[in-house]
């Protein structure tokens, strides 16, 4: 269809007229090949191919993490130790001392964080009046999450491995703990500070307004209707914690052994994350074949800790 | 196709998903004249009016059924594009909302989108005079539309659409968010723009209703059983607004504009 | 009547033991609080400290000299410094159109809800895959597969020298590629944000006046995100900046300095993990130099970014 093109001018009647002239066509009809529908139709496209694009490495690393560590899960991997590289080309061993170092590692680092952090944000959300204090922290807050995670493994390497300072250990499974507990206080104090500021004033005001104390209102009126978004906040920084790998590298290292006692996180200790580094650059396939075992685990346990994140904060919305 | 008649609504039905909002509306607009719809709130007014402009398709899951005539062409067809429509039918918002750009920027903005070529310094201010803002504007044009008052950017938003020229132009309660004197000029900015441009105006306020309009729809609403729950509205009456606010046909009209409800 | 009163409620008077664990936990979440800060600035006093050696000993030559020899003690960053640069900045060339385009897609009713909704989480999904098992793919499958690619980029654009070499396994450009994949997240779903927090009222007037879906996006709703987006952005730098490992596998570790990014690489983050282990004397100070740096570059990036984004939320309220 042709539009036909006219120029758009109306004589001159009561108060106002219409003096421009813009080019109109009199239909409506969309034209398909007009600049303006093309150069759409073609962003559109664009924006829905970089959409596309964004996600085929996602499906792609889930897609290998799975072909080639999955078919390797068998009771053994989950119990043994890892062979030390070259040892037998044909068996790497297991990566059981690894899983157990993992969670020891995180849940340690978890709850030196929890005080640190809960604490710290309930000064933020409770008692702090906007004063240089809570502007400060709340800005540290921020920096400290940006601080590149290698970082805080340099620290701790320089104040707790080469001082000796815990129990004369040098690399230990406690220095990763204390390297990774930096990098999740933010996240636990930050959900802790939003969690209790969502709770209703109403409830603190009744609370305070029968002669209840600052404490026993916190303790027992506003962190419990916070709880859920605090939880949320540490399952969140556990599942950081579980990914993390830089900071463990010269902290807590590595090891070819299970832990036996309450003893050995003053020794090195193995995590999943460091055992992937470290055998994903060895020379042979056995042990290649366990790094990628080792993310089919890793990968799982990280996404079910956000999938348990997300069911409380969803628990957290629907009450 | 009548000269008469601008737009032309034939048995218009809007709902939101699954829930109808207004249902069976026939309506005639005529060329040149100001428009009004009144009607207590949720009986879907300012539904119908973005109906006309193809607004509502900014909203996912609104559907719409009957036709639009704008000119003799419906424009919910199947090959209309209704970025041309809305270039033809202005909007004015109920909240003035100025894109966040300097003054002149507001107004040259929408007059490059439509391929204008003439000069645009003159546009600019025609439209901010035609829209009774001028004065107030002419010595801060590269300040930020925010830097208005709240009648101010709603004049400013007038401004805006009439630079593009539509042919018809919609305002959804323009005035509710202003105070009385912001409210006088946009009248006053509205009789200056009858004849030039077809105006279709929801308003709250009667009142401004018998002062700006030639033409007055009253919209009511019913409430729906009890399972469907909510309101659907309808069209109850259509007139020259002073048949509509001096001696309406129907006894719902009566009731509403002497206050009983709404 | 009174002293009947009283024996009923015989905490009227708060016993001292209640005024106590009420000032002491006030103190306590104090304290606490000013742990960050403590923490916070411990990191930069050590992390100093422990560089005054390199410091001293190379200055700020330490910045420009590619040389990076533990036989002779000859420390420079430059190699790495230019790493971390490239790298970070070509991974956010690449990520910020697939980003915001993709932000801006979910934000539009271009697809059905249902799988906006799906893309979103599958794109928060990629955000939790731990970066050591992003390296060990790109080190098995990602790289192999590229390497053709990158050969042709050598072939006919060879004399630029950023692809001034030929590609033999593990470089620069892979790590480009692979922080790509890590960055997209932290942008799409600030942009995402972004995009959702400006008013839709805004929408309505720019297609109010006849703009077309692409043309109010360019010309009003992305301006006015702008500021958000900018923040984003610069938390993303921030943290292609510090990313370490999938760096640190994919990158070679190699201190000869090339332009070319198909050829193997440092970053300073690569650096640290690389050789934090073995070294000794004045190479961990030189370390720790590069660490200190590392460090200001990323405080000073996110600091600017934390600005914009508060910017941008005062701005809508």
């Amino acid at each position: 269809m042709v539009s036909q093109k006219v120029k758009f001018k109306i004589p001159m009647k009561n108060h106002i007229q219409k003096n421009k002239s813009y080019t109109v066509s009199t239909n409506l009809v969309y034209e398909h090949n007009n600049t303006r529908n093309t150069v759409n139709r073609l962003i559109t496209a664009l924006a829905a191919l970089f959409a596309f694009i964004s996600l085929v490495p996602l499906i792609l690393v889930i897609g290998y993490v799975i072909i080639k560590g999955a078919s390797q899960i068998n009771l053994d991997l989950f119990i043994l130790e890892p062979e030390p590289p070259g040892y037998d080309l044909d068996f790497a061993g297991g990566i059981g001392n690894a899983i157990v170092g993992t969670l020891v590692i995180t849940l340690m680092a978890t709850f030196i964080s929890i005080p640190v952090g809960v604490g710290g944000g309930i000064y933020l959300a409770e008692y702090s009046k906007g004063g240089i204090l809570s502007k400060f922290v709340r800005f540290g807050v921020n920096v400290l999450a940006g601080i590149p995670s290698i970082i805080a493994g340099v620290f701790i390497y320089a104040v707790v491995v080469v001082s000796k300072i815990i129990f004369g250990s040098t690399f230990s499974g406690i220095a990763g703990a204390l390297a990774l507990s930096i990098l999740i206080l933010p996240i636990v104090i930050k959900t802790t500070d939003e969690g209790l500021k969502l709770v209703p004033d109403d409830l603190r005001k009744g609370a305070l307004g029968v002669g209840a104390s600052m404490f026993t209102t916190i303790i027992n009126v506003t962190l419990p209707s916070a709880f859920k978004n605090i939880a949320t906040g540490i399952v969140l920084g556990l599942a950081r914690a579980a990914g993390e790998t830089a900071p463990l590298i010269f902290t807590a290292l590595f090891s070819y052994y299970h832990i036996s006692s309450m003893q050995d996180i003053l020794s090195e200790m193995s995590s999943l994350s460091v055992l992937i580094y470290n055998f994903a650059l060895e020379p042979y396939e056995a042990q290649n074949q366990l790094a990628w075992a080792a993310s089919f685990v890793l990968v799982l346990l990280v996404l079910m800790l956000n999938i348990f994140a997300r069911i409380i904060a969803k628990a957290t919305s629907d009450s | 196709m009548s000269n008469k008649e601008k737009i032309s609504l034939q048995n218009v039905s809007i709902s939101y998903a699954d829930k109808i909002a207004v249902k069976n509306v026939y309506l005639q607009i005529p060329n040149g004249k100001i428009t009004s719809f009144i009607g207590p709130s949720g009986c879907g007014k300012s539904t119908i009016l973005r109906s006309i402009n193809r607004m509502n398709d900014l909203i996912s899951n609104c559907t719409l059924k009957g036709r639009v005539l704008y000119e003799g062409q419906d424009i919910y067809g199947k090959n209309i594009d209704p970025i041309e429509v809305r270039r033809r039918i202005g909007m004015v918002f109920q909240q003035p909302n100025p894109f966040p750009k300097s003054i002149y920027e507001n107004i040259a903005f929408g007059a490059r989108v439509n391929g204008y070529q003439g000069d645009m310094d003159e546009l600019v201010e025609t439209s901010l005079k035609k829209a009774a803002v001028w004065d107030e504007c002419k010595d801060k044009l590269n300040k930020s539309g925010y830097s208005l008052s709240g009648g101010q950017q709603q004049r400013l938003c007038i401004a805006r659409t009439i630079a593009i020229e539509p042919d018809v132009i919609l305002m959804d309660e323009p005035c509710s968010a202003l105070d009385p004197i912001s409210t006088l000029k946009i009248e006053e900015t509205l009789h200056q723009l009858k004849n030039t441009y077809t105006i279709i105006i929801v308003t709250h306020n009667m009142q401004q209703a018998v002062r700006v309009s030639d033409m007055t729809a009253f919209f009511n609403a019913e409430s729906l059983s009890i399972e469907e729950g909510g309101k659907v509205g309808y069209l109850v009456e259509y007139n020259d607004t002073s048949k509509i606010f001096n001696s309406p046909n129907q006894q719902e009209t009566k009731e509403y504009i002497s206050g009983k409800f709404g | 009547m009174k002293t009947k009163e009283e024996k009923i409620f015989s905490l009227k008077q708060r016993p001292n033991s209640e005024k106590w664990i009420d000032l002491s936990f006030r103190n306590f979440t104090i304290t606490m609080a000013s742990m960050v800060g403590v923490i916070l600035i411990s990191i930069l006093v050590v992390v100093f400290i422990e560089s005054k050696d390199a410091i001293k000993e190379f200055g700020l030559d330490f910045l420009v000299t590619a040389d990076w020899d533990p036989i002779n003690n000859k420390y420079g960053a430059f190699t790495a410094i230019y790493g971390t640069t490239i790298t970070s900045l070509a991974s956010l060339a690449l990520s910020i159109p697939l980003g915001v385009g993709t932000a801006v897609l979910l934000t539009e009713d271009i697809l059905p809800k249902q799988l906006n909704e799906l893309i979103g989480i599958m794109i928060e999904l990629l955000a939790a895959i731990p970066s050591v098992v992003l390296g060990l793919w790109a080190v098995f499958v990602m790289e192999p597969f590229l390497r053709p690619f990158l050969n042709l980029l050598h072939q006919y654009f060879g004399w630029i020298p950023l692809f001034g070499s030929e590609a033999s396994g593990p470089g620069i450009a892979p790590a480009i590629l692979i922080l790509t994949v890590m960055l997209l997240p932290i942008i799409t779903s600030i942009s995402r944000d972004s995009i959702e927090q400006v008013p839709s009222k805004l929408r309505e007037a720019a297609y109010g006046i006849g703009a077309s879906r692409w043309c109010s996006i360019f010309n009003i709703i992305l301006p006015a995100a702008i500021s958000g987006i900018t923040g984003g952005i610069l938390l993303a730098l921030g943290r292609a900046m510090g990313e370490t490992m999938a760096v640190t596998m994919i990158i070679g570790n190699s201190n000869n300095f090339s332009f070319s990014i198909l050829s193997p690489g440092y970053t300073i983050s690569s650096l640290l993990a690389n050789q934090f282990g073995e070294a000794d004397g004045i190479q961990v100070s030189s370390l720790m130099y590069a660490a200190f740096i590392l460090m200001v570059m990323t405080l000073i990036i996110n600091i600017i970014a934390q600005w914009l984004v508060k910017k941008l939320s005062l701005k809508y309220q």
